[in-house]
């Protein structure tokens, strides 16, 4: 079974007036997301991602297609149990504490209050809010609520968590420490679908993506086939000791070049003229520093989807 | 029903916390206080003064809260898309009106009870009576301030805060004009403006019928078949607005 089924959701909003088009946020979006798996979903600013979700949800209603949840249909209450959901940018009530917060939460969710009690204090720490558990939300900073915000979402100890944005917000080193949380809730065979817009976070953590631009779904499967499929590879060379004419041989053969002092950095197209050019180095009598392959990035694929778009 | 008792001591709880409730009940007490001093100051109506202004400060504040407080009940849950968490969970778009409201509602009684208590102090130590007419009198003030409630909550379910309290407020003006507005009615020839009048009068409530502070401030009682009726009224025009504001919301997409 799958945590997630999604096929052909369409949502149009109708005009509140009569002589106003109509207009379509989501169109024939199809995806499915298996147990246990980190999904990616993609896309920029009103793509539809956060709309998605909240049909997923029950917030919004498909206009037409088949969304199903854990099994059910979505917007049923009973699911709602085994779900976790952290919206984008989260607000949370100013004048309740961390602890007062989660117990809140974790209240509404149908946990006894021994069981609260009991996971409270180690949901903190895992969120490094331990210090602020008597602080009211209303004085925690942007990165803090966020905090708190996935806190929440795992109270409940839920299958399947839904995290809409989740680094925004948040520096580097929380970035991180969300990322080694979605692949700590994977470890523990939870099944995560989160969107955002920073690429690199989904290139390290994610099973599979899925792309999404102005309502259609334009890529969806692993990252390694997206990436690999769309773009052209290319190697970065880095050498020592060549300077001036000596390097002009090896410059025909880059793409593109760059010289700091005795440093320079060349961009191959590819493989095949890797002999060529570390034979032309070794001929100038320069020192080879490093090789990288650059295999195509993600976000390569994402603006190269989103331009044939348009 | 568990999630809609966290729902209402949640909202209890973060009511309670807001200093804005505090200047209210402070602003009463000073009414209260000033009811004294206004008393000295007349000959003979001393204890009606000081009963009349102290409960006409205590319905204000409970008004003001009831619409004010009312209002932010759901649509600040919407404006601050607190919202989609808790709707999010194993909860009922019902239970969480329910929730707010009940919430609300306790804030509302324990508030009344305070003031209340302090009133009574004040009526005490003046050396005025206390007649059992000025418990009728605070018993329906809470009947009403539940039914506003009721309105600023059905209105805040469908629209903005600004045009929800508009609306709770004009009902609440019309619903103490209500008996003008049958004698506008039988009184006018247009047929039409007769039918706009008579429905209002049958749609609004009729809030006169809950206020008995002028007959209670001179210590007489009500009788006690007229107070029933009154609180089944304003009870029963509350939970219809409550179903109201549950169907709403029920429909409603975030």
């Amino acid at each position: 079974m799958e945590a997630i089924l999604i096929e052909h959701l369409t949502k149009t909003y109708k005009p509140m007036w009569p002589w106003q088009p109509a207009s379509t946020v989501l169109s024939d979006v199809s995806l499915s997301v298996a147990k246990g798996e980190i999904f990616g979903f993609l896309g920029h600013n009103g793509a539809g991602k956060t709309t998605t979700m909240k049909i997923l949800l029950g917030l919004l209603r498909g206009t037409s297609g088949r969304v199903e949840v854990l099994g059910e249909p979505a917007g049923d209450v009973g699911t709602h149990a085994r779900i976790g959901y952290l919206p984008e940018s989260p607000y949370f009530y100013d004048y309740l504490t961390a602890g007062e917060f989660l117990e809140f939460y974790g209240s509404i969710a149908g946990l006894p209050a021994d069981v609260i009690r009991d996971r409270v204090p180690p949901l903190l720490e895992r969120v490094g809010l331990t210090e602020a558990r008597h602080r009211q939300l209303r004085k925690f900073s942007k990165g803090m609520l966020q905090r708190i915000g996935l806190a929440q979402t795992l109270i409940h100890d839920p299958e399947l968590i839904i995290l809409d944005e989740p680094m925004s917000g948040l520096d580097p080193m929380g970035r991180k420490e969300v990322r080694d949380l979605i692949l700590s809730l994977r470890d523990q065979g939870k099944t995560v679908f989160f969107s955002t817009h920073i690429l690199s976070d989904v290139e390290m953590i994610c099973d599979r993506v899925g792309i999404l631009a102005k309502g259609k779904m334009l890529a969806l499967g692993r990252i390694e086939d997206l990436a690999g499929e769309h773009v052209a590879q290319s190697v970065e060379v880095v050498c020592d000791g060549v300077m001036g004419a000596e390097i002009d041989a090896i410059k025909r053969l880059a793409m593109r070049t760059l010289q700091r002092g005795n440093r320079c950095l060349m961009v191959l197209p590819g493989h095949d003229c890797l002999e060529e050019a570390l034979a032309a180095l070794r001929q100038a009598g320069g020192k080879l520093v490093s090789i990288i392959p650059h295999k195509g990035s993600l976000e390569e694929t994402f603006i190269e989807q989103s331009l044939r778009r348009g | 029903m568990h999630c809609l008792i966290a729902v209402a001591a949640n909202t209890f709880r973060e009511t309670l916390r807001d200093k804005i409730l505090y200047n209210l009940v402070f602003f009463a007490l000073l009414l209260i206080a000033a009811s004294v001093l206004l008393g000295t100051l007349t000959i003979g109506e001393q204890a009606r003064i000081v009963n009349d202004l102290g409960l006409a400060a205590i319905n204000l504040v409970a008004i003001i809260i009831a619409i004010f407080v009312g209002i932010g009940l759901v649509s600040k849950e919407i404006e601050r898309r607190t919202i989609y968490t808790i709707l999010a969970r194993p909860i009922t778009r019902g239970q969480f009106v329910l929730g707010k409201y009940l919430g609300l509602a306790l804030i509302v009684i324990v508030n009344v009870g305070i003031m209340f208590a302090i009133f009574l102090a004040t009526v005490w130590l003046s050396g005025h009576t206390v007649h059992g007419s000025l418990f009728q009198a605070v018993e329906l003030i809470v009947i009403e301030a539940l039914l506003v409630m009721g309105l600023a909550l059905f209105f805040s379910t469908f629209s903005s805060s600004v045009l929800s309290a508009t609306m709770a407020i004009g009902f609440y003006i019309i619903g103490h004009l209500t008996g003008d507005l049958k004698a506008i009615a039988e009184k006018n020839s247009s047929q039409g403006m007769k039918a706009v009048m008579t429905a209002f009068y049958y749609v609004c409530p009729n809030l006169e019928t809950l206020n008995i502070k002028g007959q209670a401030a001179a210590g007489i009682p009500v009788d006690i078949g007229f107070q029933a009726m009154a609180t089944a009224y304003g009870l029963m025009y509350a939970g219809l607005l409550l179903v109201g504001a549950c169907l709403i919301f029920q429909r409603r997409e975030f």
